[in-house]
């Protein structure tokens, strides 16, 4: 006996628009049981976890938690969007996390090495230095694709740990701050160089989402309206059409690189001018990784990224007050963040596929051909 | 299947421990940088927060909350503000990389107290740092490896070029130096706190160059099996690791935060807490030894009577001579090192077979 997926030969439009919700669904059900086998109330598990956070929304007294929602979705926005273009073009960029430190890195060179510099055209000079940054390490891996035809998920993905070790001899060396007793890290930016709060009244939400939000719009934009965002889908879907077409695949391939780094450089530099305020070793915790799965969580469709990235920053949010509220671990926050993802792509799988289960004797003679040609693909 | 899920969810119902007592006079929370299973570095902190309630009268009196691994980028001040927030009195943050982000939220609830591990900024009133002179413990393993040696070099795998782990590495060779002028050590930067391929690999690496003992400052007990396989002696870390080397482990210097989380969460109960800056060593409690094992009687004494000293104060690893690895001096005959320079130490002593990475 043999489990199979099978090709649907059309796929329900209804069931594509209603997967993300099923999957929500399934989600809530299958954490419910997890929490009630932990001796938790499931309700308050779950309250914790997806309204808490949200609770901002009417009650002023816990709006922090909306600007915190904010800043944990921004960079992931930010890189996704980038990321989506990229996969849309069929160039897989694994290196965002690479990107985003070195964005980090270069936009803080100013703050750094000029810390008496106090004028209003640091920060944006910061910002650009910093987009400027990522596109450049990411046309690197586009660089040898082109050229070389290498495999740009190895090489981007390669160029992730020498950035963080590039970024790690910076705030240890040249870049320590001379009065951190040795500790590793940079200066503290000067107020010129910090990204300004949007509503300081009630949290620190800075700019960054405010950025993120705009590059959503202005890629889907460019995406869904311009024949440039066509260029991108025709050769990620045949590159052959595309030939025909008149459209450059190697251009394209410089095009996707170096907006996706350019973006996640902008949420490198936005992450350090913003909630951190200088630069460190610890910068790096996965968003450009992260993002990967925002991307496609989002469909690729940026708009659709916002969404999920604001999902995804709930998901952290909402597990670290379940965890303080009704005392869950961590590993069963983490746990149930993976149903999630879980469930969502197999829902959006099963969409496209149906599942067969092959072997049983009768069946098996009728199907044989079928059955090896599924097997090799 | 079904009897996988429910070992897990028991395994997770284990590590959750209930924080649910209803009207505790002093609700204490932790913020732990790894998790608290690692059985190093924030498995002892949780360790001295369990301990600290036990002492105080347990669920009744102290209420506890801890948030694990949380990362030291932006989401710190959202996970200490949270605490804040939630009706924590005290708050311990126990990684460095929370020292902005304890100092931010410090500022904006002055009428809590917080407490951060390791740290040196203190900008308002409300905020403490403490930590343990680990060195202390690691001047006591230095003597037992220079008696414990043949060959005269010891390995040390270290994990980043921070002034705590130099200070180590240096009190480690003056502890050798008091038994042995010649001892040497090598050392290999691990670059990463826990993570116990690349620990083996560098026990390993040490090995093959000649080394006849072993010890660590990363965090993870991979290094003590090392040794156990290669049938040479090895030095635990933050926790008594005896158990993974019952003929390897001499002994391990235990951190013990237990007193001090007592102390600082009964003055909150009792209304008399106050800033300050502690630097607590064998004296204090903050610094325990293991019992020493797998050794000759005669190198027990000495550790023994080292231990003694340094815990009367009698002793401190760093007075002088001391000169620095490229031959200058530091510390003239009979002069003690600041506390201000220890704890920005970025040099070497000599007799590390080592390049500091700059």
């Amino acid at each position: 006996m043999r489990i199979e997926l099978v090709r649907r030969p059309q796929h329900s439009a209804l069931f594509s628009a209603l997967s993300p919700f099923i999957a929500l669904g399934l989600t809530l059900v299958a954490g419910a049981i997890m929490f009630s086998l932990l001796g938790k109330n499931p309700v308050d598990a779950l309250y914790y976890y997806f309204i808490d956070p949200l609770t901002g929304i009417w009650d002023p007294g816990n709006r922090w938690q909306l600007h915190e929602l904010a800043i944990k979705a921004a960079p992931l926005i930010l890189i996704a969007v980038g990321l989506s273009v990229c996969y849309l073009s069929n160039n897989w960029n694994i290196g965002a996390e690479g990107q985003f430190i070195i964005g980090a890195v270069v936009g803080s060179f100013i703050p750094v090495v000029f810390p008496g510099w106090h004028s209003w055209i640091v920060l944006p000079l910061m910002l650009l230095l910093g987009m400027l940054g990522g596109a450049a390490y990411a046309a690197i891996p586009a660089f040898f694709k082109v050229k070389f035809n290498t495999n740009e998920i190895l090489t981007s993905l390669m160029l992730v740990y020498v950035a963080q070790l590039f970024n790690d001899w910076l705030v240890r060396g040249i870049w320590r701050n001379p009065e951190g007793m040795s500790f590793p890290g940079t200066i503290r930016f000067s107020e010129w160089a910090i990204l300004p709060q949007v509503w300081p009244e009630s949290g620190r939400a800075h700019w960054g989402f405010v950025f993120a939000l705009v590059a959503a719009v202005v890629v889907w934009f460019m995406l869904s309206k311009t024949l440039k965002g066509f260029e991108v889908k025709v050769l990620g879907q045949s590159p052959r059409a595309g030939r025909f077409a008149g459209f450059s695949s190697g251009k394209v391939v410089f095009f996707a690189f170096l907006l996706s780094g350019a973006l996640a450089g902008l949420a490198g530099i936005s992450e350090v001018a913003g909630p951190i305020e200088h630069l460190n070793e610890k910068i790096s915790i996965g968003y450009g990784f992260t993002a990967i799965i925002v991307a496609f969580l989002g469909r690729l469709n940026p708009l659709g990224i916002v969404a999920a990235g604001i999902i995804l920053a709930l998901t952290y949010l909402g597990g670290e007050s379940a965890q303080i509220a009704i005392g869950v671990s961590d590993k069963a926050v983490r746990a149930f963040q993976g149903m999630l993802l879980f469930f969502v792509l197999a829902c959006d799988t099963l969409i496209h596929y149906r599942v067969r289960i092959a072997g049983a004797p009768a069946a098996k003679a009728a199907e044989t051909k079928a059955g090896e040609a599924t097997q090799g693909a | 299947m079904k009897t996988r899920f429910l070992t897990l969810a028991a395994t997770a119902a284990a590590l959750a421990f209930g924080t649910m007592a209803a009207e505790a006079k002093v609700k204490a929370c932790f913020i732990y940088v790894g998790p608290i299973g690692d059985f190093g570095w924030s498995y002892q902190h949780h360790q001295g927060a369990l301990e600290a309630q036990k002492n105080l009268g347990g669920e009744e009196q102290v209420e506890l909350a801890y948030l694990e691994s949380v990362p030291e980028g932006a989401d710190a001040e959202r996970a200490i503000e949270r605490f804040a927030r939630s009706g924590c009195n005290i708050i311990f943050t126990t990684s460095f990389g929370y020292m902005d982000a304890t100092n931010a939220v410090a500022k904006k609830f002055p009428d809590v107290k917080f407490e951060h591990a390791t740290g040196y900024k203190r900008e308002s009133p409300n905020i403490s740092t403490y930590n343990s002179k680990f060195h202390e413990g690691r001047y006591v393993q230095g003597i037992i490896a220079a008696k414990m040696s043949k060959a005269g070099v010891a390995g040390y795998i270290a994990s980043f070029p921070i002034p705590e782990v130099v200070m180590g590495i240096n009190s480690f060779v003056l502890g050798a130096q008091s038994v042995n002028p010649d001892f040497k050590v090598k050392v290999v930067w691990a670059n990463t706190w826990f993570d116990p391929g690349k620990e083996a690999d560098a026990a390993k690496a040490l090995i093959d160059q000649g080394v006849d003992i072993i010890t660590q400052h990363t965090d993870s007990t991979a290094p003590m099996q090392v040794a156990h396989e290669r049938g040479i002696k090895a030095f635990g870390q933050a926790s008594d690791m005896i158990k993974f080397g019952p003929e390897t482990q001499l002994t391990s210097i235990v951190d013990d935060w237990g007193p001090y989380y007592t102390k600082r969460i009964k003055a909150v109960a009792d209304g008399n807490w106050e800033q300050i800056d502690i630097w607590g060593g064998m004296k204090d409690g903050h610094v325990v030894m293991a019992p020493y094992t797998n050794m000759p009687d005669d190198v027990k004494a000495a550790a023994e009577a080292a231990q003694a000293k340094i815990t009367s104060g009698e002793l401190n690893p760093f007075t002088g001579p001391i000169n620095k690895q490229d031959g200058s001096e530091w510390l003239k005959a009979g002069e003690v090192a600041e506390d201000g320079v220890l704890l920005g130490l970025n040099f070497y002593v000599a007799g590390v077979d080592d390049k500091l990475p700059q």
